[in-house]
């Protein structure tokens, strides 16, 4: 390396160094020029939200997240990751709480009856269904569709070219629970499962099968935001009993409920932190949830603007949370 | 981006310019026998297919789990619990992360997130950009910054500052690591030939394996966030820096290096006088490329919470919002470009530096006090942007973001409401016509068939370097238990490449031909190299519906920029006295084209379908997210589910595996050629 370089090298470093920090050590005068957009936030601290990928949780992490930071001064940071780097997070410290957990009974066994590092912090008031769904011109043009008894009768409509000569039964993330060969199997329906891979597939592909009049049957849940705007009809599949989904490879029946709870981690429940009691207390219904992600997904809102018209017009229900 | 640019965040193998064409005869098949013998292998395939097809094919339901599976969630669980016990993962590598989480937090505050009270950054946009461009001007000149500026600014008009600096930030440090490992490794293997053997693989691993299948571990060490993001980076960025600087110090000429060792001067002394600064040039392309394989992690890495634009769009994908995931995706084009040129401009001014001594046309006092002057200029105006806001804050009125986001979804809404009949069509005769034959053929036959039918074709092709490698990684893809499902992407992998090489021999003979051509096209190409394809996914998906052949689309879509350039890059090199010697004696433009510029072109044509495959190959699980099952989708139910984990990473191993053993395959057919 010549000497020059080496020289121009240091200048550099020097020169960004010395921007960085001359900027740094400058007075406040911009604090009092634009400041206030927190009200203080000694008390509450940091708090970490982990956001699950799909709409309908981030409008319970935003309007939580919106309220915390308004009312309860939180400095709050999102943290974006899939359910299971999010326990992950909350066993190691980083998140403090996930607002809306399907089940995970592996996961609860592991950090929450095992390691005690994960505490469960009540439900949301969500209720969610999981299950077969067809778009809804199918269900008005076929009314018997919706019992799984006629789908065999069908099945020819169903067939794509993924589906290798039998009708196609389309799932989607990978996260989600799924019993779906199984219940294929042991219902004997000529039917394949055909793995989308992701909720984006899904959600595209109902879409289309709306618009186009195109057959489709698929895996699909609520609350989800998707459903005010193709409002898809739910094929009834053998009631669901307790314990009937005991053995996996021996699942002939519908999913059970759930009734989606919050998680918050031990440490951060022993902080003492305002944002504990308004995790305990965030609750709200099914059209709450889907209004909310109707904003976001549907008219492209961010994510905070979405949560702050809706906190704007629920002043009531914010203060049962923050009670 | 420049020829040398052309496998950016490559999983190649071949680093370096291609080969260059001096005059050679057209090449004939040394052997005539082997198109009869391929045709042999074909015939008893096709017959083993009608009479033994669905027997012994190895499939596994989706669920189901094999013994090396539940051993690798063991090993998973185990590795797990040293993070909680293991004084060496606790308390080492926690130091370590919450320093990199600190630095990263720091950079940001200063330069990119509003910290607790403060409405804007230490530093405001204005800052940033003056101190950045003058960096750029004084490691790359003057052109430099004013692309560095405009860029900047695009990032404030387009309303995605804050991510965007997040971006350089996670990338700059990033490539710093990686040079600081890179550079020495890369020297040290240059000078042993063990090293260089004992790296090589795991540098091929490291740029092959899927992050998917390690995403999750790597969150469990490194936590979730900026240190996470940055080892997840390096892992695929690091090795086109070791390997350039091996390929560079290699490159300086034996005859230099003798004369300096006659001189008598110390092994040091050769490597710093002599060695570093003749192959700088080249290990300053080693750098470009890292820092645009860097750039390729953005949005992976936002999976782990990784700061920067990845994560706008990812939310954009989850909510459909095509037009908001291409703004997001737009910043990691514009900040790739940024880069590439301005590093590729550091490396030129660096090759003259070597040639003249000093790489400025100034006299070396003007150009230091021109740095020092122009240095002042930037601290004053950071200083600006750190005490008054409207050099803080860029207006609400003056960003268009929000604004191309609904142009874009507007204009996607159209394409898709006009030609998703159609396209529906394509999907289904490429399907039936051409996808579901070729799995058959390669899944449905017993595996033992198979097996013989590539080692057959290998020894074939590549003789017996090409069969040895083929019997390890068949092996290895047995041994995982996924041989149906590796049968399955393998075919999907082979469809995509043909229809590659296809998109990419009809533009890169035009742009080989046509100074104009490339000039149209070579912008579209840097753009698909390096937007994320999870920008594209949601119209594709609306187009061709959840299939394979959307799986396809992406992968020709990612593959065909790179493929393109190193055709054109061939085709250019077929010498001008021959073209005038057969324009001479009168042929046509086609004649020109198929008679002498393609064939001539072929060792060029050879590397193109080498890269496309593996860029192919690199994208199969994108290809898991959007119908196309079998590897991919394994992946990446992995990484979702944690019962799954075993399952998914040894659908990375046998990825890996089908990418060395066609790679190697490939090369050793072209050696044996030349």
């Amino acid at each position: 390396m010549s000497r020059t370089t080496r020289r121009r090298i240091g200048l550099v470093a020097v020169g960004a160094t010395a921007g960085l920090v001359l900027a740094g050590c400058g007075g406040g005068d911009i604090n009092s020029a634009g400041g206030g957009s927190s009200s203080g936030g000694a008390k509450c601290g940091t708090f970490n939200i982990a956001v699950n990928p799909w709409v309908g949780y981030e409008a319970d992490a935003y309007v939580v997240g919106y309220v915390a930071k308004t009312k309860l001064g939180c400095d709050v940071k999102y943290t974006n990751v899939k359910e299971e780097i999010a326990w992950q997070g909350m066993n190691a410290g980083t998140v403090d709480t996930v607002l809306e957990n399907w089940g995970h009974p592996d996961l609860v066994k592991k950090y929450i009856t095992q390691a005690k590092t994960v505490e469960d912090a009540g439900q949301t008031g969500n209720i969610g269904v999981i299950g077969w769904y067809v778009p809804p011109w199918l269900a008005t043009a076929h009314p018997d569709i919706l019992n799984w008894q006629n789908l065999n009768k069908y099945a020819n409509n169903f067939k794509t070219s993924e589906s290798g000569g039998k009708g196609q039964l389309l799932d989607g993330d990978p996260s989600y629970v799924t019993n779906d060969e199984a219940l294929v199997t042991n219902l004997k329906l000529n039917f394949k499962v055909v793995y989308a891979g992701s909720e984006t597939a899904l959600i595209t592909a109902f879409r289309q099968a709306e618009k186009n009049k195109t057959w489709l049957i698929g895996y699909f849940y609520e609350p989800q935001w998707f459903l005010s705007e193709v409002p898809l009809k739910k094929v009834s599949l053998p009631k669901y009993t307790e314990g009937c989904d005991a053995v996996a490879s021996k699942i002939a029946c519908d999913y059970p409920e759930y009734k989606l709870n919050k998680l918050i981690s031990v440490k951060f429940a022993n902080s003492g932190s305002p944002a504990v009691g308004l995790v305990k207390n965030f609750n709200w219904t099914n059209d709450d949830q889907n209004l909310v992600a109707k904003y976001i997904a549907g008219d492209n809102m961010k994510p905070e603007d979405a949560a702050k018209k809706w906190v704007d017009a629920n002043q009531d229900k914010i203060n049962a949370w923050i009670k | 981006m420049t020829a040398t640019a052309t496998d950016a965040a490559a999983p190649a193998p071949d680093q370096g310019p291609g080969p260059t064409l001096e005059e050679q005869p057209i090449v004939e098949y040394k052997n005539r026998r082997i198109p009869l013998k391929l045709a042999i292998i074909a015939a008893v395939w096709v017959l083993g297919w009608l009479l033994l097809r669905g027997k012994m094919t190895l499939s596994l339901p989706y669920a189901e789990l094999n013994g090396f599976m539940n051993w690798l969630n063991d090993v998973s669980d185990k590795v797990g619990d040293w993070q909680q016990t293991n004084f060496f993962f606790h308390t080492v590598l926690g130091n370590i992360v919450t320093f990199i989480n600190d630095v990263v937090a720091w950079l940001q505050k200063m330069l990119s997130t509003p910290p607790g009270a403060r409405p804007t950054p230490e530093i405001g946009w204005l800052g940033v950009t003056a101190i950045l461009g003058w960096v750029a001007f004084a490691v790359a000149g003057w052109r430099s910054t004013i692309l560095v500026v405009v860029t900047l600014l695009l990032f404030n008009v387009l309303d995605i500052w804050t991510d965007g600096i997040d971006l350089l930030i996670v990338t700059g440090l990033s490539v710093l690591v990686s040079v600081a490992i890179g550079l020495p490794l890369g020297i040290w293997m240059a000078r042993r030939k063990r090293v260089s053997a004992f790296f090589t693989p795991i540098l091929d691993i490291m740029q092959t394996m899927p992050s998917f299948a390690y995403l999750a571990p790597l969150a469990l060490f490194f936590g979730i966030g900026p240190a996470c993001a940055i080892v997840i980076t390096l892992i695929y960025a690091l090795p086109p820096v070791a390997r350039i600087t091996e390929h560079a110090i290699h490159g300086v000429s034996e005859s230099t290096v003798e004369a300096s060792r006659s001189l008598g001067v110390t092994k040091g002394q050769l490597l710093r006088r002599v060695q570093l600064p003749m192959a700088r040039r080249t290990i300053v392309v080693g750098i470009n490329q890292c820092t645009l394989a860097a750039l390729a992690m953005a949005t992976v890495t936002a999976l782990v919470n990784g700061p920067g634009l990845g994560q706008d769009v990812i939310q954009a994908l989850q909510a459909l919002n095509v037009g908001d995931a291409f703004v997001a995706g737009s910043g990691i084009v514009l900040a790739a470009i940024m880069l590439d040129r301005t590093t590729t401009a550091a490396s030129e001014r660096a090759e003259r530096a070597a040639r003249r001594g000093s790489g400025s046309t100034l006299a070396p006092r003007t150009r230091q006090l021109l740095l020092l002057g122009t240095a002042v200029v930037a601290l004053v105006l950071a200083y600006l942007s750190h005490l008054y806001l409207w050099a803080a804050q860029w207006p609400d009125k003056a960003t268009i973001g929000s604004d191309v986001s609904s142009w874009i979804n507007d204009a996607t809404n159209w394409v898709v409401n006009t030609f998703d009949v159609i396209t529906s069509f394509v999907k289904n005769v490429v399907s039936y016509g051409l996808l579901n034959p070729l799995q058959s053929l390669f899944s449905n036959v017993p595996w033992w068939l198979m097996a013989a039918v590539l080692l057959s074709v290998a020894a074939t092709l590549g003789g017996r370097r090409a069969l040895a490698a083929t019997a390890i990684c068949g092996a290895i893809i047995l041994g995982t238990g996924l041989w149906y499902d590796s049968m399955q992407t393998l075919a999907m992998t082979i469809v995509a490449t043909v229809l590659t090489m296809v998109v990419a021999i009809v533009l890169g003979v035009a742009m080989g031909r046509s100074g104009r051509a490339d000039l149209v096209v070579r912008p579209v190409l840097d753009t698909f190299q390096t937007i994320p394809s999870f920008v594209y996914l949601v119209p594709a998906l609306a187009l061709f519906g959840a299939s394979r052949f959307t799986a396809i689309v992406a992968g020709v879509l990612y593959a065909f920029p790179v493929a393109t350039k190193l055709v054109a890059d061939g085709i250019r090199g077929v010498s001008e006295t021959t073209l005038e010697a057969t324009r001479s004696v009168g042929t046509t433009t086609w004649q020109t084209i198929t008679k002498v510029q393609v064939p001539m072109a072929r060792p060029g044509l050879i590397l193109a379908t080498n890269q496309g495959l593996l860029y192919v190959l690199s994208i199969v699980v994108i290809g898991g997210l959007v119908g196309a099952g079998s590897l991919g989708y394994f992946v990446v139910a992995g990484f979702s589910q944690q019962n799954l984990f075993g399952k998914g990473f040894a659908a990375a191993i046998a990825i890996t595996a089908i990418g060395v053993m066609l790679d190697r395959i490939m090369r050793y057919a072209a050696a044996r050629q030349e």
